[in-house]
């Protein structure tokens, strides 16, 4: 460099050449970096940004099609085909003996032409029964309902079908039965064989249930425990090694915790099998050590000063904890408790060492009964046959991303609502 | 009725006592053999250098120095005769008893009203709203802050300038009616006016309570306080009555301090 150089030997300061070619350059230089490392930041977030929206616009477009069904509307003549029930006694066990199957089918055939059976649902006979029990007298009448349409139908509407499945959804328009509607079922029922009737309100109640049994299990240990750590514990090797341990139990891969959940909770305890109760309490010892940290760090946080002034009126420790630090760490570990329960909530792995995988066709009516979740739902579903099942997948993508975004929306509210400034 | 001069220069009337006190942090010394007694009806000045271990020794008399994990203190320390290192000590009602103000204000981050109700909530001195209600104007009255805040007891403590918190921090300690009143250079972080009302505060608070001040400030020691003790190196180096100290210091050190030769 050719700037101005001082020795030690000169006996008069050299003046800093600030307006020198070096000096400019210099300066040039650093404007540069600063450019370059703005841009870099920028492109990051950008690159993000894009992945971010072409998953949500790859999930929207192809799940929103899971939320319609293609319904066919058909005549049904209970006068030529009647059933001998009381419209005063109509309910759903005395329908159970009149065959409605085999007049839903027999009136599709009638109105569709042969194989017209095979156009709509094989469950099309419970929209039937449904109409049926709102409205008994029907049975003496002439109806028509639109049902759903058979999954190759479904497909055909939806533009990705077989050659047949198109050319009987073409000739289907050309005498004007089909239509789009909701698929209300896809929100209340359950899983099934037959893609038109899936539904993802088992797997989300099972999540629900499951992430019920989780959170009450592991914010209670892990706060209890992060306060001890913090608040009580000598500093001894064994607290060191308690300490080093969660930490170690923070990054465990999860599916170590579905074997540990598989043998202890299953073979040794015996708890009932693919229930919420045993994938909440192997979900809450994945979660625990994210609470802990989360709640350490929190707990940390709060200023030695609150302590001192709490302890100096005479507050005993418990009441230093309780009143000042837990309710000023709260905002904190109430973040971390979200990260840790999110994570929980899309977990897959130790879900099916426990059985959560099964087919389970009814929503749990509590923690002890068979229960799978969302996401174990949705890798069930991606690994069907069915070319229908890959929009019911994606449509079981956007349930489980609405449940998270409102359980995060729920954190951010808790942690603005607790948010204490000093 | 005795003059300001003859008060400060009356015998002491101890309050607490320390009898060859040292405290260790780990195996460092931080105190060593150090006597005093803590007169009630004066205010006493601890003065010294940075790291003279004042701030230390005014922590062992309410046992603050508790929380810290590797701090050990031995000799005796006294309360009105009782020894606040027994195992028989209650530290939560010692710590009621030798109210403490920091150097930082450190107001809880509630309201003004819950920050001088907490003492006395949890010591159980008031039952009914009433009564907590005479608590806090009292204890607001006694601190110089009630006219300035009768209006908003419901805002945050922290919202309030650093003076008007420092306040608020002695409002608090006195709310329990302590019997001492320990105060960690209560005006390090304050602009002068605010001092100033600190100091015209201690001046009303002195005869109900035994003040202990620790201050680097030597002007503020010669001006609150009737008793000065000259810390140096972990050990009392003299105490005695403040113009005494200031006019004319016995010990080389005292003199060398006083006079600005370190410090």
């Amino acid at each position: 460099m050719n700037a101005p150089s001082t020795t030690l030997a000169s006996p008069t300061r050299n003046p800093t050449d600030w307006k020198g070619a070096a000096m400019q350059k210099r300066i040039a230089a650093r404007y540069a970096a600063e450019r370059r490392f703005r841009l870099l930041g920028m492109g990051a977030v950008l690159l993000s940004a894009g992945f971010l929206a072409f998953l949500l616009f790859t999930m929207i477009g192809n799940g929103a099609r899971g939320f319609t069904r293609t319904e066919i509307a058909l005549q049904i003549d209970f006068q030529t085909a009647p059933i001998l029930i009381d419209p005063a006694t109509v309910n759903a066990q005395s329908l159970a003996g009149a065959n409605l199957q085999a007049i839903t089918a027999q009136a599709a055939d009638k109105a569709l032409g042969a194989g017209g059976d095979a156009l709509i649902s094989p469950n099309a006979w419970l929209t039937v029964r449904d109409a049926i029990l709102d409205n008994p007298k029907v049975l003496s009448q002439k109806i028509t309902l639109s049902l759903p349409a058979s999954t190759g139908i479904d497909l055909a509407a939806k533009g990705d079908a077989s050659e047949t499945d198109e050319a009987a959804y073409a000739r289907l328009q050309q005498s004007g039965v089909v239509s789009t509607g909701f698929n209300s079922a896809f929100l209340s029922a359950s899983d099934a064989t037959d893609p038109t009737q899936v539904g993802i309100w088992g797997a989300f109640k099972g999540s629900l249930l499951t992430m019920l049994v989780t959170l009450l299990l592991s914010f209670p240990i892990g706060v209890a425990t992060a306060l001890y750590l913090e608040e009580y514990a000598p500093k001894a090797w064994w607290t060191d090694i308690i300490e080093v341990s969660i930490n170690n139990l923070a990054a465990v891969p999860s599916i170590i915790f579905g074997l540990l959940g598989l043998a202890i909770f299953l073979n040794l305890l015996d708890f009932p099998r693919s229930a919420a109760l045993v994938g909440g309490m192997t979900l809450a010892l994945m979660t625990m050590p994210v609470i802990v940290i989360a709640g350490r760090n929190a707990i940390k946080a709060v200023p030695p000063s609150i302590r001192d002034a709490a302890l100096g009126v005479g507050a005993s420790p418990v009441q230093v904890v309780f009143h000042h630090v837990l309710p000023l760490a709260l905002p904190g570990i109430l973040t971390g408790t979200i990260i840790g329960m999110a994570r929980a909530l899309g977990e897959t792995a130790p879900l099916l060492m426990i059985g959560m995988r099964a087919f389970i066709a009814t929503p749990p009516g509590g923690i002890t009964d068979p229960a799978t979740v969302l996401p174990v739902q949705i890798f069930l579903w991606s690994d069907e046959v069915s070319k229908g099942f890959i929009e019911k997948t994606s449509a079981a993508i956007i349930v489980l991303l609405a449940f998270l975004l409102a359980m995060n929306g729920l954190a951010i509210y808790l942690r603005n609502k607790f948010e204490k400034r000093w | 009725m005795l003059t300001e001069e003859q008060q400060a220069l009356k015998p002491n009337n101890p309050k607490m006592t320390a009898r060859d006190v040292n405290v260790f942090y780990g195996a460092k010394q931080a105190i060593n053999k150090v006597s005093i007694d803590v007169d009630m009806d004066n205010v006493t000045a601890f003065i010294g250098p940075s790291g003279c271990g004042k701030s230390t020794f005014l922590r062992t008399l309410n046992r603050m120095n508790d929380t810290v994990a590797s701090a050990r203190v031995e000799g005796e320390i006294t309360l009105d005769g009782e020894n606040i290192y027994a195992p028989s000590m209650d530290v939560v009602q010692l710590r009621a008893r030798v109210g403490m103000v920091f150097q930082k204000p450190n107001p809880f981050p509630k309201s003004i009203y819950e920050n001088i109700a907490y003492g006395p909530r949890i010591h159980g001195l008031a039952s009914a709203k009433a009564d907590m209600d005479v608590i806090v104007e009292k204890s607001l009255r006694r601190a110089g802050l009630w006219e300035e805040v009768k209006d908003r007891l419901n805002e945050s403590g922290t919202a309030l300038s650093g003076g008007q918190q420092q306040r608020l921090c002695i409002g608090r300690a006195i709310a329990v009616e302590p019997e001492v009143i320990l105060m960690d250079e209560p005006c390090s972080a304050l602009d002068p006016i605010a001092t100033a009302k600190i100091e015209e505060l201690i001046h009303e608070l002195r005869g109900r309570y035994a003040i202990v001040i620790v201050t680097h400030n030597m002007q503020q020691a010669a001006r609150v306080s009737q008793r000065t003790a000259f810390f140096h190196l972990g050990t009392l180096v003299e105490y005695g009555v403040t113009s005494d100290i200031f006019t004319n210091p016995k010990a080389d050190r005292t003199r060398d301090y006083i006079t600005g030769r370190y410090g």
